[in-house]
């Protein structure tokens, strides 16, 4: 189990937490997903050799939202 | 699309938005018009429909969505001036709120820019610069002037001053050598230190600090969920009124307003961002407030409830006075110390730190001492007799007490001072005035809370009841409960809870654990570097100074009401648009602007909390100032009713 933060650009609108928390908790291999609205964050519990931290990156920026930092992974 | 792409598309369709309204201020309608329009929303459009589109993919439900269809309807039925305002709103909305947002937020961020990127470590004796990331415990840091301390970790050789205002709040910078402790996040100002490696990356307090404030910032406040939980019924409600409106009356356009203005942005926004400003201020300063809810739980408290020892006094007993007759202080200091040194009473052991403190040599001579139990002791030494102790093992030693000493000792235990008597030779030679004293911000601090709002301060001690109520008289407390265990603090706290007081219990983190853990809002304080403080108490104050106690109090009664604020405004908002659109006096292109409006208006007035107390905006202050004003020149009587205070 792997906890990874990916952080986003600034995230205005609170209705983008459903929807990201939505779409990647319906992944297999994603246990948790938590949105940090006010820290623009995204942290993500997951099994790395079901999805990888670049995977759900992608899956990020494919709902319209750029990954602007580094992905922390611990 | 990155930010430079949609700054330019926001551009372009402002430059179309222009020429179409000059085109038609000139007279000239028509297709040239219009195209300009349909071009105008189709650029600024894109990012939204595109956003839609990927949601939609993604089986996701989004504003977008809800904005796409409404402009589509708008082209549609040939609103071209409504459906260019509205997706121009909408982007150039999103651009004004991401930077307000931004703003609201930096608090945060300007501490984490307070952790360095590289360190220089030494290993096998040469200098390596590395990133931050990859010291690991155990290496020894070199840290210079102007750079910032990466890790947490013991000095082992140089000195420094160091800055720490980014862990305690604490401008003034403290100076630090060999034992003493540095923290991740602080700045060497000048010196040169090599420190050991303790504690490296996420274990790091400053690491651990961050941590806690993003959580923090996520907690919802009682305020927020109910937003959310109206915001909820908000959206689904408004898209069923917005078909309901078409299905019964065929009116299109109230309809698509509808879908404008169901995105709940200012009521969702209001509460968070609020408390986001106002839990990173209080970060900024060293105030750890681990979550809206313990925000507005502060703000409502009624009495405050604080620990003695180390809380309201310094937590160390030191020797305040020292008053000698016919010899000097030191010596009088030496004679007392030698003596002391042979008890152990912990009011001597402060004697003998004073004088170690002062350079004097303190060996032990061999004597003989006797300790007189609740008098003091008596000792042999160069075949003199010498008495340490109070008055009475004075007067028992039929030593001679001048008026003018009994006065003196009697007004330093006015001053909450113990007095200890030192008599040699057959004389009183000198007075030593010990005591914990009470921190020299409290007396303030405690008054500006009162001021504020706190109706009781109550103290609680272990200590007995006689210290217990000096410091409570010095200080003004309404009551004092003295001679307590610490589960008896604990039911202190449960009684005056059940009686329905809201209480909020201030102590050192440690042994006040379990009293902090039982008020409705635990503090402890003072604990840079204590991992116990850290989880337990709902607030930590980093740095030991009572004026941030204070200053906390005063950031959660303005957050909450900037909160409230914003709750009310927002409320009012929407049901201005339902009012509007129904009464049919606002359209798509009014209904987004007022929309949009109203975001960034929670935003900014969430803002203000990042300057507290200096707030650059403080509409209240400038209408007390005026009338104080007005006060001056207006003519007495009747007018001076008006003023206020």
């Amino acid at each position: 189990m792997k906890i990874s933060k990916i952080e986003l650009e600034e995230l205005t609108c609170p209705s983008c937490i459903n929807k990201i928390e939505r779409t990647l908790s319906k992944k297999e291999g994603v246990q948790e997903v938590r949105v940090l609205f006010n820290s623009s964050q995204v942290k993500v519990t997951h099994q790395e050799d079901l999805i990888s931290a670049d995977q759900l990156v992608n899956l990020i920026e494919k709902l319209g939202y750029r990954v602007s930092g580094a992905v922390h992974s611990s | 699309m990155n930010k430079a792409q949609r700054n330019i598309l926001i551009i372009i369709s402002s430059i179309l938005l222009l020429l179409a309204f000059i085109l038609h201020l000139s007279g000239v309608n028509g297709p040239l018009e219009d195209s300009l329009l349909i071009t105008a929303t189709i650029i600024s459009g894109y990012p939204t429909v595109k956003k839609a589109v990927l949601a939609t993919r993604m089986k996701a439900f989004s504003i977008e969505l809800l904005v796409t269809i409404a402009v589509t309807g708008a082209l549609i039925i040939g609103e071209y001036v409504e459906s260019a305002a509205v997706t121009f709103l909408f982007l150039f909305g999103a651009y004004l709120e991401a930077h307000t947002l931004e703003k609201a937020r930096s608090s945060l961020k300007v501490l984490m820019k307070m952790s360095p990127q590289t360190a220089t470590v030494i290993r096998a004796g040469k200098h390596e610069i590395i990133s931050a990331e990859d010291i690991q415990k155990g290496d020894r840091v070199v840290i210079r002037s102007g750079e910032k301390v990466a890790i947490d970790g013991t000095i082992v050789t140089g000195e420094a001053l160091i800055n720490e205002s980014s862990v305690t709040g604490e401008s003034i910078p403290v100076r630090k050598a060999k034992g003493g402790e540095v923290f991740s996040g602080t700045m060497l100002e000048t010196g040169y230190l090599e420190v050991i490696a303790e504690k490296v990356g996420e274990d790091t307090t400053f690491a651990r600090i961050i941590d806690l404030v993003e959580e923090a910032q996520e907690s919802k406040a009682k305020t927020q969920q109910f937003l959310e939980r109206f915001a909820s019924f908000y959206t689904p409600g408004i898209l069923v009124l917005s078909l309901l409106v078409w299905i019964f009356t065929r009116d299109i356009h109230m309809s698509l307003t509808f879908l404008v203005i169901a995105c709940p942005g200012a009521l969702v926004m209001s509460a968070p961002v609020s408390m986001v400003a106002g839990i990173g201020n209080g970060a900024r300063n060293g105030i750890l407030i681990k979550g809206g809810d313990t925000m507005e739980k502060l703000a409502k408290a009624s009495g405050m409830v604080f620990d003695k020892t180390g809380t309201l006094t310094q937590g160390k007993p030191t020797v305040t006075a020292i008053r000698s007759y016919g010899i000097n202080e030191n010596e009088l200091l030496s004679l007392a110390a030698e003596a002391e040194l042979m008890s152990e009473h912990h009011l001597g052991r402060t004697i003998v730190e004073e004088a170690e403190a002062r350079g004097l040599t303190t060996t032990a001579s061999s004597g003989r001492v006797e300790v007189l139990k609740g008098q003091g002791i008596k000792a042999i030494i160069h075949n003199t007799t010498l008495l340490v102790g109070n008055l009475k093992l004075m007067l028992d030693a039929q030593i001679p007490v001048r008026q003018e000493a009994g006065n003196y000792a009697v007004q330093q235990e006015k001053n909450g001072n113990t007095v200890i008597w030192v008599g040699a030779y057959d004389q009183i030679r000198g007075i030593i005035s010990i005591a914990d004293p009470v921190r020299a911000e409290a007396k303030e601090a405690l008054n500006e809370l009162r001021a504020n709002g706190i109706r009781h301060l109550v103290m609680l001690t272990g200590d007995n009841r006689y210290n217990g109520e000096k410091v409570g008289r010095q200080l003004a407390m309404s009551k004092v409960f003295a001679g307590l265990l610490p589960e008896d603090k604990v039911s202190k706290i449960r009684v005056c809870r059940q009686k329905g007081e809201r209480l909020v219990m201030v102590g050192d983190g440690v042994n006040d654990a379990p009293a902090i853990a039982s008020a409705d809002v635990g503090i402890a304080m003072g604990i840079a570097g204590a991992d116990v403080a850290l989880e337990t108490a709902d607030i930590v104050l980093m740095s030991d100074k009572l004026d941030k106690l204070a200053y906390a109090y005063k950031l959660s009664k303005a957050t909450v009401r900037n909160m409230k604020q914003n709750m009310f405004f927002s409320v009012g908002v929407v049901l201005f648009l339902l009012l509007g659109v129904l009464t049919k006096n606002i359209f798509l292109a009014s209904g987004m602007l007022i929309h949009e409006l109203s975001v960034l208006a929670v935003i900014l007035n969430a803002i203000r909390l990042v300057y507290f107390p200096e707030s650059p905006f403080q509409p209240g202050r400038w209408i007390r100032n005026f009338s104080a004003y007005a006060g001056t020149i207006l003519p007495k009587g009747k007018w001076r009713k008006y003023e206020m205070n």
